[in-house]
């Protein structure tokens, strides 16, 4: 439940985001992470940014959410 | 990437020689679990090194009597329950908040803004926000709350049943399960909480605790540097998992955690009673504390005859240990919420173990 996903800000307005995670995109809060800027890529965890993260660690977490889980079912689940 | 496995293995390998026993190493973490059991790392670790599935996961470490309390609030009308999907399935005393979906009154939400939005749709209804998670969940709600504060959202409230992983190390170690050598501390409660806050188990209890993102590699680097301290008879507080945790974690989530809540002791399955180890509303917010808004007391939940996921989060057996366990207890008929979740240590077992299963 604990895991966070990698997602690139692709629209910010205030501490409302827009995040692209693997080609999904959704609402995001970035109200525990204010110094992000639009086109960061930051982890998210149930609906806020909780971290910035680099290009290289976020693909390897894509990589391994690819393989650990179907991404498919995260509607359902906050443990992505 | 080989050359990093057989440095960790040999550092494993010492370790073991040195202790001249078991050597027992505990992950707090449910999703270090499935990456554990997915990856095969267990059946490439010597013999002397065992890995102990601790109480990491949130579904699992809830107590039987708050799903209990979830259960008979959404029995009320005049309530919309709100919940991460994860808590969708676990069993109560009578059936789970899935076997009560019918009713209508109840929503899968993915964060808790989704909650907040459920009370300014439905100004009719209560709602009452499913507040699970350890750390990393935890300033969500938190966010929520003081929104609901700002904006006036009255009919919104939270169920908290927030747990903080520390003091659930702690008691372990003070008296439910002692053999423990040392943590694979979780990588996202990190990030909040700064691996600077397993100091107080280095110091107090000298377990080397070491931080570890949920790759393979970064898990076998782990063990590794668990295996390393251990060879060498001390024990420090190490992160490996550098990408994005740091000593201090977020600050801000803890400030809005802080501003919010307070420790308070409360229940873990398995774990019973345990002092400030669970996150309650502060004063000033108890209007938006379910626990008071219906006047509820929480009280311990009955274990489910003949489950025995309280050992299993100690740590003291492993699934397969449990006669129910791929028998009556199967992820699609689970039993326990070690079972039920898909990151409990059951359902890793059943799905990766190497347990022989029937049927």
């Amino acid at each position: 439940m604990c895991l966070a996903i990698p997602a690139r800000i692709v629209e910010l307005e205030g501490d409302n985001a827009v995040v692209d995670a693997m080609g999904n995109r959704y609402r995001a809060k970035t109200t525990l992470l204010p110094e992000t800027k639009l086109g960061d890529l930051v982890l998210v965890h149930a609906g806020f940014a909780i971290s910035l993260v680099d290009e290289e660690e976020a693909k390897k977490t894509w990589q391994l959410l690819a393989e650990i889980s179907d991404f498919d079912e995260t509607p359902n689940k906050v443990s992505g | 990437m080989l050359e990093k496995i057989y440095k960790a293995q040999s550092l494993m390998n010492s370790a073991c020689e040195s202790l001249g026993r078991q050597i027992n190493i505990m992950e707090v973490c449910g999703t270090h679990t499935v990456s554990i059991f997915r990856s095969g790392i267990r059946s490439t670790l010597p013999k002397g090194v065992k890995l102990l599935s601790g109480p990491g996961c949130p579904v699992c470490v809830t107590d039987q009597g708050y799903i209990d309390t979830v259960l008979a609030l959404a029995e009320r009308s005049d309530c919309l329950i709100a919940t991460y999907g994860d808590m969708i399935r676990v069993p109560g005393s009578s059936g789970s908040l899935e076997t009560k979906q019918s009713s209508a009154n109840i929503k899968i939400v993915l964060s808790s803004e989704d909650a907040l939005q459920l009370a300014k749709d439905n100004p009719e209804k209560t709602i009452v926000f499913v507040a699970v998670g350890f750390e990393t969940t935890a300033p969500a709600t938190a966010v929520a709350v003081q929104e609901a504060a700002a904006k006036s959202i009255d009919n919104f409230c939270v169920l908290s049943g927030h747990k903080l992983v520390v003091p659930a190390m702690r008691a372990l170690l003070s008296g439910k399960n002692d053999k423990i050598d040392a943590f694979l501390c979780p990588g996202h409660v990190s990030v909040i909480i700064g691996f600077g806050a397993f100091a107080e188990i280095v110091e107090g209890f000298g377990r080397p605790c070491v931080v570890a993102g949920f790759e393979p590699m970064q898990i076998i680097e782990g063990l590794g540097e668990i295996c390393r301290q251990l060879a060498k008879g001390f024990a420090e507080l190490k992160s490996i998992y550098t990408a994005v945790v740091t000593e201090e974690g977020n600050t801000t989530a803890q400030k809005i955690i802080a501003e919010c809540f307070e420790p308070a002791d409360g229940y873990w399955r398995g774990l019973g009673k345990i002092e400030k180890s669970t996150l309650k509303l502060k004063d000033k917010y108890s209007r938006f504390d379910a626990l008071n808004r219906f006047n509820i007391t929480e009280t311990p939940g009955k274990e489910i005859k003949g489950c025995r996921c309280g050992e299993v989060l100690c740590g003291l057996i492993e699934p397969p240990e449990c006669k129910l366990f791929a028998k009556s207890c199967r992820p699609d008929s689970a039993v326990g919420p070690c079972m039920v979740s898909s990151e409990g240590a059951c359902a890793a077992w059943f799905k990766y173990g190497d347990a022989k299963r029937t049927g």
